[in-house]
């Protein structure tokens, strides 16, 4: 039986906290991405996430969410023409609680089209701010490529010790 | 990881196509997972999902949509097939990204649900659905829209052990 969902790489942070947590060199042997993620963060209050590929920080992400804040109506905002697109936020007030999140990126490696993703994030934080975050991104840059490279930061601070993520490829045969 | 994310059957369309199957699914496995990354032949196009061929009364839907605005929630219930999203449809040019999870698909004595991710141009939207229905299923159905070239649909089998 093929081996059809494989960790490609994991990033831990250490000690010192890091601004950015990115996959390099990501091969371009598998049809679709999957990155999970145990994040947390040393601001103070909800910090917005952002992602890039490639490096590209040209006008050419949008995206489109719906939140729910476990209290009153749910929200949903959208964006076009940014220099990366957002991920949800992240919540950092109740001690040792990370957040989790998914991103689902199919067709990764085709240079015609642009590319779709589809993100779950969700801190529950046993206070009255904790989120849940579904978002639909879209990359379209000038020229379509393949992802090989895939960075994501927080607005304000730095992703704390033990912050994790690992990057699985999915093949289709 | 153990070895059980496994591939049944991928198709990529080479020409447009309005309708999409999987059949004679075989009952090797716990859940389904089907990823679908289409685009269509005209802007909008929504399409549904049936199981066995069965356009029976035996279908509902719960959904959650953001559609960039408001945030709203919607029922369909008695219905001959499941509308994949209420909000979100397929695109021209910009492929989707859709994700169904069918859990415990070959079981045949309880109905069977659906998780349904459905992220696109137009919404985010995360939906689940209810075939009632104890058989196994072993036909999938996407219809109702016309899929156009390159479209991509993946089929994977998922064992609890």
């Amino acid at each position: 039986m093929a081996n059809t969902y494989e960790a490609i790489a994991t990033v831990t942070v250490g000690s010192g906290g890091a601004a950015t947590m990115a996959f390099s060199s990501i091969p371009a042997t598998y049809t679709d991405l999957v990155l999970k993620m145990s994040l947390r963060y040393s601001a103070s209050g909800p910090q917005d996430m952002r992602l890039t590929f490639n490096g590209n920080t040209s006008a050419v992400y949008s995206m489109r969410s719906i939140n729910a804040a476990g209290s009153g109506t749910p929200g949903s905002a959208s964006e076009t023409a940014q220099t990366s697109t957002w991920l949800g936020s992240l919540q950092g007030v109740t001690a040792s609680t990370f957040n989790n999140m998914e991103l689902y990126i199919p067709n990764y490696t085709s240079t015609t089209t642009a590319k779709s993703i589809s993100t779950d994030n969700v801190n529950e934080a046993n206070q009255t701010d904790a989120r849940s975050f579904l978002v639909a991104q879209l990359w379209n840059p000038a020229t379509q490529a393949a992802i090989s490279i895939l960075s994501i930061s927080v607005a304000s601070g730095t992703f704390v010790q033990y912050s994790n993520a690992t990057l699985y490829g999915i093949k289709n045969s | 990881m153990p070895k059980t994310y496994t591939p049944i059957a991928t198709t990529t369309l080479g020409s447009n196509s309005t309708s999409v199957s999987f059949t004679s699914i075989s009952g090797n496995y716990t859940d389904l997972v089907l990823v679908a990354s289409p685009t269509t032949l005209a802007n909008g196009e929504q399409f549904t999902m049936t199981f066995n061929s069965d356009t029976s009364s035996n279908y509902s839907a719960t959904y959650l949509t953001g559609n960039g605005t408001t945030a709203t929630s919607h029922r369909r219930n008695t219905q001959s097939n499941i509308i994949v999203d209420y909000y979100g449809a397929v695109d021209t040019t910009v492929k989707t990204v859709y994700i169904f999870n069918i859990q415990n698909y070959s079981n045949t004595t309880t109905n069977k649900t659906i998780l349904i991710t459905s992220r696109t141009g137009y919404a985010a939207e995360s939906n689940v659905a209810l075939y009632r229905s104890t058989s196994a299923i072993t036909t999938i159905t996407l219809a109702g829209a016309t899929f156009t070239t390159g479209s991509t649909f993946t089929l994977y089998g998922i064992k609890a052990a």
